[in-house]
């Protein structure tokens, strides 16, 4: 299978709202590309973006008070400016999307097995019988126990981790090409987020599903994803192949973020690496590098805003960092990895 | 702190904490939640006892009950060597400023119409403690305590980021100085970033103050990183409680194992090589929890009759204070017990 051929091409995607306090920019000049059968991880924290990135490409953040920038290139069309009734065809028949909150984003009045139905019968030419034969076995292939005698259940009669399978089952139905997942496991058990990551590792790997799976959780990221692309206040900040970004990360928000989580299979270091401040307002952005005024190796040149350029050997990792590449790598173990630079020292 | 200076400060004796189920227009009790179920536990002065478990399995109804927001159905509370189980409201408010809780949504638990200096000084008024101007320069000096500025004392919780009002929560809980905190969830609704701010902040208070925690949380990254010691929950009992060390080293309870595994790690190399047996299933009601063990329906280690039959007391391993609840621990760890694959063990 040859993965040369982008499924999904977004280039220099810009999106901006007006509110009361001012513009607001949400996702400030984003590209990346999706292949087949890959999943691209999106980490970042609240209000960098990340959201936003991936319901635009739906259209879902279209509003009298938005405004977009760049293009999102899909089979041959362009998302951003495609009319509301050729996004309906993309919807759930070419690009799905599973959100965080199974509870909120199912109908609670609806049986969840119409609630699929409807949703075949939106995009096929099938009849009642078929989509409801189709959606049993859907729900039988996303683990659901018994699924014939769930198909009449409301969600409500359903626990949270059965919820978030019926809503890969639902985003599954009409065999999209793309699947966005927006913190899919974030409210979720243990044991049950690592049943649906198995569940999404199978997708892709049985149907060749492409993937973009936004979270939070570094683990998660380690766990199922190709690529990593790091957002920070609207933008990129580092983009490159998973071991990449976890053994040679250059940005030193990711350097941050990679220190800020304590690791059960480490020695306990004494302190957990906190980023000072706050992320900064999306309505004044600071000047320069967005992430400089929290960053403790900031200098002169930070004023200026670095574009994001392969700075290493590693032609396809990105960042938008100044600093020289071999100074980084000894200022970043004190981050990541107190203990060993203890023992260095 | 060596084992044998250790001086209680909490002791639970077979606490239970159920919640009748009622329905119908006379309210008729069906059934009861078993969210507690008889639980021993002693918490010692200066530790921070993790609690840990996945959602529904009482860590939370626990942690409540310890600080007597909730009555316990059954067993003894003991609190700095005086019980108090069966205390009244009003016999119990002294023993409020002994014992604070931080509750997880920094959002929900901040009263939005009031000033920060209201909220944290409200202690200490109801208290009785002090004049109105000892209490506004005491609640600016817990503001300083927990990273804001006294600035704050006028402004409302709306302009506070979820951490900072996290620090309020905390400062609020810190305002009658005392001695044990319950803090549920505290950095659970928190980006990883801020986390990390919060739960340094929570250490460095206890080195100054020497507060006592019971810090509850699923996140078993951050629980071992805050815990000495740390107790694992699952429907309403203790499966297994350790120091933290140990149980993240050496966790005995099959239930303590699948969670650790179950944990992503961010290194995918290590990723790519551990072996991760998913445990089938979800917790079962708490309303009929399962016979014997209650992990027996979704145990990959399971054994015929005895884990269904018989209940496994907590027992000791050691010397370090390591006990855990299953009839098989020697076996397990000896490899004579095989894992069941996950399919073998789906029927619930």
């Amino acid at each position: 299978m040859s993965a040369n051929e982008p499924l999904l091409e977004v280039d220099g995607l810009k999106v901006q709202f007006a509110t009361e306090d001012g513009v607001v920019k949400a996702v400030d000049g984003v590209s990346f590309t999706l292949e087949k059968g890959k999943v691209l991880g999106i980490v970042g924290e609240s209000g960098s973006g990340k959201s936003v990135t991936s319901m635009t490409l739906l259209g879902l953040t279209r509003g009298p008070n938005a405004r977009f920038e760049g293009s999102v290139r899909y089979h041959g069309m362009d998302l951003v400016k495609a009319s509301e009734s050729q996004l309906q065809k993309v919807r759930g028949a070419g690009i799905a999307m599973i959100f965080q909150d199974p509870m909120t984003s199912l109908n609670p009045v609806q049986k969840v097995g119409d609630q699929i139905i409807e949703m075949i019968r939106a995009h096929e030419p099938l009849d009642k019988k078929a989509a409801r034969q189709r959606t049993i076995d859907l729900l039988g292939e996303v683990g659901i126990a018994n699924p014939a005698g769930r198909v009449d259940s409301y969600p409500h009669e359903f626990s949270g981790g059965m919820r978030q399978r019926v809503m890969i089952a639902m985003a599954l139905a009409c065999s999209p090409d793309v699947l966005i997942a927006d913190e899919p496991t974030t409210a979720l058990d243990v044991t049950i987020q690592a049943q649906i990551l198995e569940l999404i590792a199978k997708l892709k790997d049985e149907f060749g599903t492409a993937v973009i799976l936004i979270t939070h959780d570094l683990g998660v990221v380690a766990r199922l994803s190709d690529d990593i692309a790091v957002m920070y206040a609207g933008r990129i900040v580092e983009q490159g192949p998973k071991g990449s970004i976890f053994y040679d990360p250059q940005h030193p928000y990711t350097w941050g973020l990679l220190g800020s989580i304590p690791r059960i299979d480490q020695p306990k270091p004494p302190h957990l690496h906190a980023i000072p401040g706050l992320p900064p307002s999306l309505i004044r952005p600071p000047q320069g590098c967005k992430f400089r005024p929290r960053c403790p190796h900031a200098f002169d040149k930070c004023m200026e805003e670095p574009d994001l350029l392969a700075r290493v050997e590693q032609a396809d990792h990105l960042d938008r960092c100044w600093l020289d590449p071999e100074d980084k790598r000894n200022r970043r173990t004190a981050t990541i990895r107190p203990n060993e630079s203890e023992e260095a020292a | 702190m060596s084992v044998t200076e250790r001086e209680p400060l909490v002791e639970l004796e077979n606490v239970k904490k159920y919640f009748p189920v009622r329905a119908g227009l006379l309210q008729r009790e069906l059934g009861r939640v078993h969210a507690v179920d008889d639980i021993t536990l002693t918490i010692y002065r200066g530790e921070t006892l993790g609690l840990v478990g996945e959602s529904g399995c009482g860590k939370s109804t626990l942690g409540r009950t310890i600080v007597r927001l909730l009555e316990p159905t059954d067993g003894t509370i003991r609190f700095d060597g005086d019980e108090i189980t069966k205390l009244g409201r009003r016999r119990l408010r002294p023993l409020r400023r002994e014992m604070q809780i931080v509750f997880q949504d920094p959002y929900a638990s901040l009263n939005p119409r009031k000033r920060i200096g209201a909220i944290v000084g409200d202690p200490l008024r109801i208290h009785g403690i002090g004049t109105r101007r000892d209490r506004q320069s005491r609640v600016q000096e817990l503001l300083r305590t927990v990273g804001l500025a006294p600035e704050h004392y006028n402004r409302f919780p709306h302009e506070f980021s979820g951490g900072q009002r996290q620090r309020i929560g905390v400062a609020r809980a810190l305002a009658l100085h005392p001695k044990l905190i319950v803090a549920d969830e505290p950095v659970s609704a928190l980006d990883v970033s801020i986390q990390a701010q919060i739960v340094n902040m929570f250490e460095s208070l206890q080195d100054e103050f020497g507060l006592t925690y019971v810090f509850i949380a699923h996140d078993l990254n951050v629980v071992r990183h805050v815990s000495d010691r740390v107790a694992v929950m699952y429907l309403g009992s203790l499966v297994e409680i350790s120091p933290a060390d140990d149980l993240y080293a050496r966790p005995l309870h099959p239930y303590t194992m699948s969670l650790l595994e179950a944990v992503p790690i961010p290194d995918p190399d290590v990723e790519a090589k551990r072996k991760t047996v998913v445990i089938p299933g979800e917790l079962p009601s708490p309303v009929n929890p399962p016979s014997g063990c209650r992990f027996h329906t979704r145990c990959p280690y399971r054994q015929p009759t005895r884990c269904h039959d018989e209940s496994p007391p907590l027992r000791p391993f050691g010397e370090g204070g390591h006990m855990a609840a299953c009839h098989w621990v020697e076996q397990i760890q000896a490899g004579e017990i095989e894992p069941h694959t996950p399919e073998a063990s789906e029927e619930v």
